[in-house]
């Protein structure tokens, strides 16, 4: 499906966005990772919701400025966002750092939210199951851990090696995942005993064989978030929305389906 | 010419071959690769060599910090310097350095070196440096902000030592209602401070700074490197500050053996050297550098040097580590050549003599210390 890209800037700050599909209005936002490429994940979605993906600020090539310096500063940055951007409460879902960048936000200020998807986010901390430790595997652990199925990790491993100009927006990308996530390893102490603020429906999905935040965690996100419904998906990693494409597409669909009726 | 003893205290014990099964040294070596009992020992031969230096005739002796690591048992270099002040009388001691971004409380830092200064009467000469990447895996210190809290720690230290107390300190990673040190100083306006650094143009433009004009110290690299880094000193204190660096300005920390023959030098310390840069060194780059430590343009040509020398496998052998200048290794008259050479090129004042390294054992640090000390050191004073 045809998507576009160009820059939205809101106070000040300029990102990059991929943009497609048409209907109601639906926000992505990405994980430590970095600015996804246009997903089949985003087809699904976008065959019938306006599909927005930002590259948050400090990653790639958006601006980077200095008084984002921590999650909750880029979920009040968003809110600021879903303010210019949108007329009616939007649908948000967040991957990972952006999933708990979206939890950040809802716990602020929900009336801006249509509905919470939450796939595999950080944000919060189960003592006894650390994260694991991708800031000291190398980029083929990195890559290995991040799927499940080591099929997927081959043929991301087998992909040309980066040009100067991906490099330098990696290096970027690596810069701002440190800063957001290296201490306290991925997770606002503050955000638990929050999330009975989130007052929008709210969905978790998680790959039970995620290596980066353990399937465990879903279950304390399922007991915090008002009825929230989760889903822990079988030979799935941190990546439920590349991983299981089809599956967790229609899981969403159906979802929003819901929340709209 | 200033002749410092310096000492990284290795643990000499390590099984090499089993450390090898896991990714460095640093980190995520298990601890129970270490016996304190042996370790006891490891502390008593280091402190007695260090305290030797000064019955030798060196200027200064000089300990770190590192932690978490096989590669120096000093987590807590102040320990070993109040130590070292108890059994010497004249020498200087010098902690090169402390990591300031590390603290939560860089008070504690001015303090204790205050102690120092006051227990040595004034013999006290501090380092500032920022921990190496692997440091800030083993404190969880955000590497992000590395040098923010560098400069600011800097600042508040300073300012601790040299401004009338009680005052407040309102920084943005350290805020403290009171700063009021007791005791202070004995040292006026404060102890000196020295930079070790692997180089960079960053440090070097702020070190010169006429407002510090700090020693710069560059430790483990070759010939060409340092030879690069102190001339850059030198050009930056004259093209942007406007002065002349003066040659105790100006350091270099060097791994350092002399015999009574290039070969039989070359030989003797070959089992220390190579363990030093293969097996208590080597780190992955995720360890070495972790985002943030050094500028994206400085961290993506370190990265296509590791991509040409290869990831992690290091053979550094002794004959590349003296070919290179890495080392200075050789009879006293090559080395005193090979230092002369360097003085010549820079105008280096200070020299950082590391005379104990890797698992080179007592008897032949003892001996490199007193050669060094009868046949290359009078000559270069």
């Amino acid at each position: 499906m045809n998507s576009t890209s160009d820059r939205l800037t809101t106070r000040g700050v300029g990102v990059r966005v991929r943009r497609g599909g048409r209907g109601p209005q639906l926000i992505f936002l990405h994980g430590a990772g970095g600015w996804p490429l246009w997903l089949p994940f985003f087809d699904k979605l976008a065959q019938r919701y306006e599909v927005l993906v930002p590259e948050h600020p400090g990653f790639g090539v958006s601006d980077n400025p200095a008084w984002i310096r921590n999650v909750p500063d880029l979920a009040m940055y968003y809110l600021d966002v879903l303010d210019a951007t949108y007329k009616a409460p939007v649908h948000v879902i967040g991957h990972s750092l952006g999933g708990w960048t979206a939890a950040e936000a809802a716990v602020r200020n929900s009336t801006r939210i249509a509905s919470l998807t939450l796939l595999a986010p950080a944000g919060i901390r189960v003592k006894g199951h650390p994260p694991g430790d991708n800031f000291i595997w190398s980029p083929e652990e990195a890559v290995r851990n991040r799927f499940h199925d080591q099929a997927l990790a081959e043929a991301a491993l087998a992909a040309p090696p980066p040009t100067d100009e991906q490099l330098d927006e990696q290096m970027q990308n690596n810069l701002s995942a440190v800063k957001f996530g290296w201490e306290p390893r991925w997770f606002n102490p503050d955000l638990e005993k929050w999330l009975h603020r989130i007052a929008v429906p709210t969905q978790v999905i998680w790959g039970r064989e995620d290596k980066i935040l353990p399937g465990i965690y879903a279950r304390l996100w399922g007991e915090r978030v008002k009825e929230a419904e989760v889903t822990v998906l079988d030979g799935c990693g941190h990546s439920p929305h590349i991983e299981k494409v089809e599956p967790v597409a229609a899981k969403v669909l159906a979802f929003l389906d819901r929340v709209r009726s | 010419m200033k002749f410092v003893a310096f000492h990284l205290m290795p643990y000499r014990p390590l099984d090499l071959e089993a450390a090898k099964a896991h990714r460095s040294a640093w980190v995520v070596l298990p601890n129970k690769f270490y016996d304190p009992k042996k370790g006891a020992e490891e502390y008593d031969s280091y402190l007695d060599q260090l305290a030797y230096a000064e019955e030798l005739g060196f200027d200064v002796i000089a300990c770190n910090e590192h932690h978490q690591t096989a590669y120096g048992m000093m987590p807590a270099p102040n320990l070993i310097a109040s130590a070292l002040i108890q059994r010497t009388k004249k020498v200087k001691v010098a902690v090169l350095g402390r990591a300031l971004p590390l603290v939560s409380n860089p008070v504690n830092i001015a303090e204790e070196f205050a102690m120092l200064d006051v227990l040595s009467k004034g013999r006290l000469i501090t380092g500032f440096v920022r921990g190496i990447g692997a440091e800030y895996h083993s404190t969880g210190v955000n590497p992000a902000f590395s040098h923010d809290r560098f400069h600011e720690a800097h600042d508040l230290i300073i300012q601790a030592w040299t401004r009338p107390g009680p005052f407040e300190f309102e920084g943005d990673h350290f805020r403290l209602r009171y700063v009021n040190l007791w005791p202070r100083p004995y040292q006026t306006p404060h102890p000196p401070v020295w930079i070790p650094s692997m180089g960079s143009r960053e440090t070097i433009v702020w070190a010169s700074d006429p407002a510090r004009k700090y020693p710069f110290l560059v430790t483990f690299s070759t010939e060409a490197a340092v030879v690069r880094y102190l001339n850059l000193y030198k050009e930056i204190a004259k093209e942007q500050h406007g002065y002349t660096a003066t040659s105790d300005q100006l350091g270099w920390a060097v791994p350092c053996y002399v015999a009574d023959t290039d070969e039989k030098a070359r030989d003797e310390a070959k089992a220390g050297i190579e363990s030093l840069f293969n097996n208590f060194l080597p780190m992955p780059i995720e360890m070495l550098l972790p985002p943030g430590y050094t500028s994206i343009s400085s961290m993506k040509v370190t990265m296509k040097m590791r991509k040409q020398i290869g990831q992690r496998v290091q053979n550094h052998t002794v004959d590349d580590l003296i070919g290179n200048g890495t080392a200075l290794i050789g009879s006293p008259k090559t080395v005193r050549e090979k230092i002369e050479r360097m003085r010549d090129q820079t105008g280096v004042g200070i020299l950082i003599t590391m005379l104990q390294f890797g698992v080179m054992p007592d008897h032949l640090a003892k001996r490199n210390m007193e050669m060094f000390a009868s046949e290359v050191m009078p000559k270069l004073r």
